[in-house]
């Protein structure tokens, strides 16, 4: 997938998507050999903000991790990535059926929290999987990224009666989802 | 674009109408004072806290929480107020963090009513305080500005009152830390966390959530990360929801058989090696699955389809999980609705501010056109809702008739096929709990056993939610039958023997209710009257927490004297503080402390007004207690969104003989095992 493509998310056969999972994966910063537990970790952290006409209505992170309406669910913080072998480290599922009415766009960012650059940041990865199949829908690639320490990666918006899937795949600066509103706003 | 705020710094506030808006890793104390030219604040009516939380122009929330939103009106100010300091503080005498340097820096932002960022500040390089003043609006040249504070202060909120120079600073702080602790003891504990591991890790500490009171309640999480330790069982939205790792939470899980053991667990000793979540190695029987869904339907709900080791787990995991997709799902449709009225607020606005409005039919159709968008919303948000409600109701029709005695209502046939137990079960009902949206739809309230707090039957007079004002005589009378409702369910789901209940009637006003238990002689004695009865049940049940906490610190739990009665104990106290003298007063407040952890327990039948005389000395034994109602009242929050849900207690059907039968079964056993 890249950047500004956008997916329906319809399946082949007509229906809608009801569950959809954002994965995100990276590597742990490699040990050294003497000391070799004294990584320097690095913790990125996928969020997930819901939009209604443009209002930030709630936020799925690492300190709240289900939406009010439960609708959106984190499953919890990993600080130090994995290794590197393509599984999700931190995900953030999304049941589109249950998601508030009023709700009409949620972004997806990530965040180095530990304050590397994407430059620095081994095998990360993003990607949207179809969580009733397990079938990858889109993917990015974070790593050979600039000097920059957030991302916001996609968008999920409605449009008539299913979602669809938007990369948006812009750099930004800051080290949780707070600081990224100024940048989400244009995308909205 | 918020400006992001350094010690110190100050912003312009563009608008009167904001929200402060607060995140925090652990529960606090959101106030406000209001101070004037000077920066003095005229008396307490000038602060707003949690026990008064709306001043005019501003409005805090009433518990503490990990995240707050403080409504500020500028223009509804008094004139003579000129600064509003917000404060924040960690909650005292909950076993939470005790200072700021121990917490997450909390993290305060400025917004407009729509979200928009203004200002922002991090509340950073606190160690030692409890309580802060984060940051200041103020009045300047007619003008309101924010400025960055950061103050912290080592003595807790009482020091930053005297420093701000009120003089009821002490009391102030003390109220305001006893209208938090009675927040807390309103809601409902939080349910176990999930019995799968998980990989990950919670980065914020763990630390009691504003929904879980009690310095006995261990459970995990803030209120940001309570809802990931929820028990998630299948979905029952038919959308098959992916299984979900819960949080990691330093409560132990359920256990099967762990229940079993007897009041005095061992403690100290060596490593135990079992994991600590699996004690049986036989896989659990499969629970019973939905057959599949007919396309575009939701799957047929069926009763235990949840995770657990047993039949009993399953059902009490999914009463729980449809708990909390009732609470999630109506406060989605509560948002949805609360969005469209400030959509149509907004429009509407703009049609009054719009020039051209006043010419011709144009105002009136861009009225209507917002109304209709408010209205499609909220029939959108009902729709939803009536989906979701339909299919938990018919899960709840599934589920209520397979529950087990402990779990059921009065009226459930399992109640009629009723057999002493031989093992205690999970958990148990102490009542229903619904919400306004769907009055009709109950969810069991389910606790878990060994009880961990004992229980308030409050008999305060008061209007019921329906409006009828039912008179102090006969609530006292109700709150009497409640509680006997509640002792009856508890000595019924416990096996012969190991649940032994006691009460205390002074004046043997609660004579009449009490019958049912007096004549089936399920009693350990007869009800105690008068000073010599009530202080000889006092003596003995303090004794017995004394011996038993003195054989657990000493290891030796084996060290009890022979035919030492290890069953839990119950003391139900009528018409407190009622023939109490201080010794007795004192003996009640060290049971409701110590006796928890050695399973006695209290269950008090009052009227906290009655009691009033003491002060603030008794504060900490209503605070020890779970306060149940003896009518319908919606005093018990969620640990997930903190709806306020409508509590009614378990009561047995009018005319049936159904108490009478179970308790007579349970007489006969007592009989035989002594």
């Amino acid at each position: 997938m890249t950047k500004g493509q956008a997916i329906s998310l319809q399946k082949n056969d007509g229906g809608s998507l009801t569950a959809v999972r954002m994965g995100l994966g990276w590597q742990a910063a490699p040990r050294r050999g003497l000391f070799g537990s004294r990584t320097r970790e690095i913790d990125l952290d996928a969020s997930a903000v819901l939009f209604a006409d443009k209002q930030p209505v709630d936020v799925v992170f690492f300190r709240h991790l289900v939406s009010d309406d439960g609708s959106v669910r984190h499953t919890g913080d990993n600080l130090v990535g994995g290794v590197g072998q393509g599984g999700d480290d931190e995900a953030i599922l999304v049941d589109l059926a249950r998601v508030p009415v009023h709700i009409d766009q949620i972004v997806f960012t990530v965040n180095s929290f530990t304050g590397q650059t994407f430059q620095e940041v081994q095998n990360a990865f993003c990607r949207i999987v179809d969580e009733t199949n397990g079938q990858e829908l889109a993917r990015y690639t974070l790593a050979g990224g600039g000097a920059y320490t957030a991302q916001i990666m996609a968008k999920v918006h409605r449009s008539g009666t299913g979602w669809t899937m938007t990369a948006l795949g812009t750099p930004a600066n800051g080290r949780t989802f707070q600081d990224l509103m100024p940048a989400i706003l244009p995308h909205l | 674009m918020t400006a992001e705020l350094v010690r110190g710094q100050n912003h312009p506030l563009p608008q009167s109408r904001l929200e402060i808006r607060v995140s925090a890793g652990t529960p606090m104390v959101a106030a406000a004072t209001l101070g004037d030219e000077l920066g003095k604040i005229h008396g307490v009516e000038w602060v707003a806290h949690p026990g008064t939380p709306t001043l005019p122009g501003l409005e805090v929330s009433r518990q503490a929480a990990a995240d707050h939103r403080l409504a500020v009106d500028l223009d509804a100010m008094p004139e003579a107020v000129h600064r509003i300091s917000v404060l924040l503080a960690l909650p005292t005498g909950a076993g939470g963090p005790a200072r700021f340097g121990a917490v997450p820096a909390p993290f305060v932002a400025v917004t407009g009513l729509d979200g928009t960022g203004i200002a922002s500040y991090t509340v950073a390089g606190l160690d030692s305080e409890s309580a802060v003043i984060a940051l200041e609006l103020y009045r300047r040249q007619g003008a309101w500005k924010v400025r960055a504070i950061g103050q912290g202060y080592a003595g807790g909120l009482a020091d930053l009152f005297t420093d701000q120079g009120l003089a009821e600073a002490r009391q102030l702080a003390g109220g305001i830390h006893e209208a938090v602790a009675q927040g807390l003891a309103r809601s409902v504990p939080a349910p176990p966390p999930r019995p799968d591991g998980d990989r990950s890790r919670q980065p914020a500490a763990p630390a009691l959530g504003p929904d879980q009171g009690g310095p006995t309640s261990t459970t995990s999480g803030s209120a940001s990360t309570a809802g990931g330790s929820g028990p998630v069982p299948g979905s029952p939205y038919g959308t098959q929801t992916p299984g979900i790792p819960g949080q990691p939470a330093p409560q132990p899980p359920y256990q099967g058989g762990e229940g079993v053991q007897p009041t005095a667990p061992t403690s100290g000793g060596g490593i135990d090696y079992s994991h600590p979540r699996r004690q049986t190695s036989a896989p659990p029987p499969p629970p019973p699955t939905a057959p599949p869904a007919e396309p575009g339907r939701p799957a047929q709900p069926v009763a235990g389809d949840a995770t657990g080791w047993s039949m009993d787990e399953r059902l009490y995991n999914q009463v729980w999980g449809m708990f909390e997709d009732l609470a999630r799902t109506t406060a989605a449709y509560r948002s949805a609705v609360d969005f469209a009225e400030s959509r149509m607020e907004k429009e509407l606005d703009q049609v009054l501010s719009d020039p051209r409005s006043r010419i011709g039919g144009q105002g009136d159709a861009a009225r209507e056109a917002a109304q209709a968008r408010h209205t499609e919303l909220v029939n959108q948000a009902q729709a939803a809702l009536d989906r979701d409600v339909a299919q938990l109701t018919a899960e709840s029709e599934v589920v209520e008739p397979a529950l087990p005695p402990a779990f059921a209502r009065w009226d459930n046939p399992a109640w009629h096929g009723y057999r002493v137990p031989m093992e205690i079960p999970m958990a148990l009902r102490l009542g229903d709990l619904h919400l306004p949206e769907c009055a009709d739809l109950r969810i069991p309230m389910l606790i878990r056993l060994p009880l961990e707090r004992g229980l308030w039957i409050d008999s305060g007079r008061g209007a019921s939610l329906d409006g009828s004002f039912t008179d102090a005589h006969d609530m006292r009378r109700l709150a009497m039958e409640t509680a006997v409702a509640h002792a009856a369910r508890l000595l019924a789901v416990y096996p012969a023997g190991e649940f032994t209940v006691h009460v205390i009637d002074p004046a043997g006003s609660g004579a009449q209710a009490l019958d049912p238990l007096v004549r089936t002689g399920v009693l350990a004695g007869p009800p105690a009257t008068g000073a010599a009865g009530m202080a000889d049940v006092l003596a003995r049940l303090t004794q017995r927490v004394d011996l038993v906490q003195m054989a657990l610190r000493g290891g030796a739990p084996e060290s009890l004297p022979p035919g030492f009665d290890t069953s839990q104990q119950l003391l139900i106290v009528n018409d407190f503080p009622h023939g109490f003298d201080d010794r007795a007063v004192n003996q009640l407040r060290y049971l409701a402390d110590e006796g928890p952890a050695v399973g006695v327990h209290l269950m008090m039948v009052a009227d906290r007004e009655d009691a009033s005389a003491y002060g603030p000395l008794l504060d900490p034994l209503w605070r020890a207690l779970l306060r149940l109602t003896p009518v319908p009242d919606d005093h018990l929050a969620d640990p997930w969104v903190g709806h306020a849900w409508t509590y009614e207690p378990p009561l047995v059907p009018p005319g049936s003989q159904v108490l009478q039968q179970v308790l007579t079964k349970v007489a006969e056993a007592r009989a035989k095992h002594w």
